[in-house]
């Protein structure tokens, strides 16, 4: 490709950058108990759920940052963090004509209508703008069917026994730094509860904004599919651009009861920081799933945004039969570093997970995929296949490969593939040779490295994904 | 006298400094079938690359005219959109990508860029099959990713089928029968002979006659050390066969 191109196209930038300009209800910086306390008292918190806040709270203190992981960031002055912004409510909101219109117009921009209008689409959607959910669509309709899927303060004061039984099952409070944290800081998110037998009928789905500086967002989804239940649920993040990193710690959890079934798919474009890495989100998330006897746990995750992307959504296969399996893209450009991948715990007889990671880098980008298959001792019959491809764009970015195998029963089949590839200048050339422009070009042989990941995205959101994908490397191959 | 579609004049051509090409001079009019015959290594691909604009491959001095008009300096998706494609003589392989669904991006954006209508799924659809048909590709390939475990025939059959779908005005075919066995070759031809019409001119890289048997060309040149040796009818390619290219070393 001609210098000029690279130059022009180089010049994409994150589209989702701006702020709004909306009253926020705001803790000051820091964090101490009675951070913890006013947190919970701003969301009138039953007693077990702050002592649960404080114990993690005290447990964070006993912990020290992990250093383990392969992208270094300078350090987080937790202190100078606000752990609690909400936009100011004049009132209890009622219906949406209530809501704040520059809140509206907020996820009017990010593509997301919170109108009726989303109903022709069929997705439900429960949007948290900072730390706090602000509108869940089609609660009414879901909850004919006894689906409850609210924000995750509402579920605490209506579905206090099931948060109660299952906050902490998969990821307990004790688990890592930042899930620590998490438990003790946590002000929002977004709730699921499928009944036994019950297939969703739409897909669920949560976006998530980041808007006040200086904020961190720290939310917690909890996911339960009760026996022989289906649900497939999606998240969408953006957050402004802004000079100083933002830290984003959340916890997700599933529980799929016995032949449940969660599918769980992100979309994460978090703002990534400029060209020279400067500013963006660092997104350390804990994610796990726990799949009981002929249940199924999928996470689905294209990951394109924050200056530094630190996950492994995990699957604790429990039950006999149950299924696992992780389907990745990450991309890293300009200076975004990525260390992700998954854990697979097999327990259970005949346990079965499936790893698909796809890593693309590009510019500085720097990424690692890291991934743990560890077979139990009364796993027996347990398989796994894992393959893992790098992409490069380019010759001054990285790609990493960390697998992990720890097996303790001999009747377990485990695969392990890695492959890593560059674009090459003669596919780009071999494309545009047929007409199309040298974006369209890297589009679609990107599009085609990643085909097996996008094919397991729900479709309307897999369109969306490609797109961002184009975007996302328009200008990346040098 | 009407004017050539393909006017190359002069033309020099180097890749990291080296000029490859010394001096090329060749006209091509609308509707007729040049052959470029050569040993290995006498630029006959740099020529093809130089056509279709690979950034690799600088043009340092000289020409190309097409359609009256200079493309040394238009992108190589430009030139493709103006009617000029390119058969690679080794074809990349783009995994993940299914065959059909670059065929009709491809098509589109050419239509597209020419303010044509883009084809709709329907009409694309009785298109490829009409021209894998003729072909003999079947359903399989098309849903295959572009080229990835074709076997080498099917890797140049796939050519012309995007040379078949892409219907442009200038066809370079660089070595289209290199690997081939006599039925894929003769698979080929039947392709490309088919595709021959007054308006549509087409360029032969070869190395050997054998093609020559199945595609008559109007013209034969032969390209030595970057240079054109000698120019002449289809006899030109025959005489080649039989005496090699050593006679016409000696002659330059």
């Amino acid at each position: 490709m001609s210098n000029e191109t690279i130059q022009s196209l180089a010049g994409q930038e994150y589209k989702h950058g701006w702020t709004s300009n909306i009253d926020a209800d705001q803790l000051p910086p820091g964090l101490n108990e009675g951070v913890v306390r006013a947190i919970s008292a701003k969301k009138h918190e039953p007693e077990w759920l702050l002592e649960w806040r404080l114990k993690a709270y005290r447990h964070w203190l006993t912990m020290t940052e992990p250093t383990w992981q392969k992208p270094t960031y300078p350090k987080i002055d937790y202190q100078g963090i606000i752990y609690y912004s909400a936009p100011k409510k004049k009132k209890e909101i009622t219906s949406l004509d209530e809501v704040d219109p520059e809140l509206l117009e907020t996820f009017e921009k990010l593509g997301i209508s919170l109108d009726e209008q989303k109903r022709l689409s069929g997705v439900a959607v429960d949007a948290v703008f900072d730390s706090v959910s602000v509108k869940t669509t089609f609660r009414e309709e879901l909850s004919k069917q006894g689906i409850i899927f609210c924000s995750f303060s509402e579920a605490v004061t209506e579905q206090p026994d099931l948060v109660r039984k299952h906050l902490g099952s998969v990821v307990p409070f004790t688990d890592n730094y930042f899930a620590a944290l998490n438990s003790a800081v946590f002000s929002d998110g977004s709730f699921c509860y499928i009944p036994p037998g019950v297939r969703c009928p739409m897909e669920l789905s949560t976006y998530f904004r980041i808007n006040s500086a200086g904020t961190g967002q720290f939310e917690r989804t909890l996911l339960i599919a009760d026996e022989g239940a289906y649900v497939s649920y999606l998240e969408g993040c953006t957050a402004p651009q802004r000079d100083e990193n933002q830290l984003h710690a959340a916890v997700v959890e599933l529980v799929a009861l016995k032949g449940g079934h969660i599918k769980y798919s992100t979309v994460q474009n978090w703002y990534p920081g400029d060209k020279d890495g400067k500013g963006g989100v660092f997104n350390f998330v804990t994610k796990r799933g726990i799949a009981h006897e002929n249940a199924k746990v999928s996470w689905t995750q294209v990951e394109t945004g924050s200056a530094i992307t630190w996950k492994y959504p995990s699957c604790i296969l429990k039950g006999d039969n149950s299924v696992g399996e992780f389907y990745s893209v990450a991309v890293t450009r300009d200076y975004q570093m990525a260390d992700t991948g998954t854990k697979m715990i097999h327990i259970g007889k005949n346990t079965k997970s499936t790893i698909i990671s796809k890593g693309i880098s590009g510019g500085h980008g720097d990424q690692s995929y890291r991934g743990l298959v560890k077979v139990m001792k009364g796993a027996s019959g347990a398989r796994n296949y894992s393959a893992c491809d790098s992409l490069l764009l380019g010759d001054k970015c990285g790609a990493h490969t960390f697998p992990y195998i720890e097996s303790q029963n001999a009747s377990a089949v485990i695969e392990h593939e890695a492959s890593t590839s560059k674009i090459s200048d003669e596919q780009i050339f071999f494309l545009r040779q047929r007409g199309l422009s040298a974006e369209d070009a890297v589009s679609m042989i990107v599009n085609g490295f990643c085909k097996d990941v996008l094919s397991e995205l729900p479709m309307e959101f897999a369109v969306e994904a490609q797109k961002l994908l184009g975007l996302k490397l328009e200008g990346a191959v040098g | 006298m009407t004017k050539p579609l393909l006017e190359i004049r002069d033309l020099h051509v180097a890749i990291d400094g080296t000029e490859i090409l010394h001096g090329i001079d060749l006209s091509i009019n609308a509707g007729e079938v040049h052959a470029i015959m050569g040993t290995n290594g006498s630029g006959k691909s740099t020529l093809t690359k130089a056509i279709a604009g690979h950034p690799d491959y600088t043009v340092t001095s000289g020409d190309i005219i097409y359609k009256g008009k200079s493309i040394v300096a238009a992108e190589p998706e430009d030139r493709a959109r103006a009617g000029i494609f390119l058969a690679f003589q080794y074809p990349v392989e783009i995994p993940g990508v299914s065959n059909m669904y670059f065929l009709r991006a491809a098509l589109n954006a050419q239509r597209k860029a020419r303010g044509e209508a883009e084809a709709s799924g329907a009409d694309f659809l009785a298109l490829i099959k009409e021209k894998a048909k003729l072909m003999d590709i079947d359903a399989g390939l098309l849903n295959r990713s572009v080229n990835e475990g074709f076997s080498g025939g099917e890797k140049k059959r796939n050519e012309i089928l995007q040379l078949a779908v892409l219907e442009p005005t200038m066809a370079v075919l660089d070595e289209t029968d290199s690997g081939l066995d006599i039925d894929a070759l003769k698979t080929v031809a039947t392709g490309v002979n088919s595709l021959r019409s007054p308006g549509r001119s087409f360029l032969l890289v070869t190395h050997y006659q054998r093609l020559l048997n199945h595609i008559q060309p109007d013209f034969v040149h032969v390209l030595l050390d970057g240079r054109i040796a000698k120019s002449g009818g289809k006899e030109l390619a025959l005489e080649l066969e039989e005496k090699g290219y050593a006679w016409l070393e000696q002659a330059v």
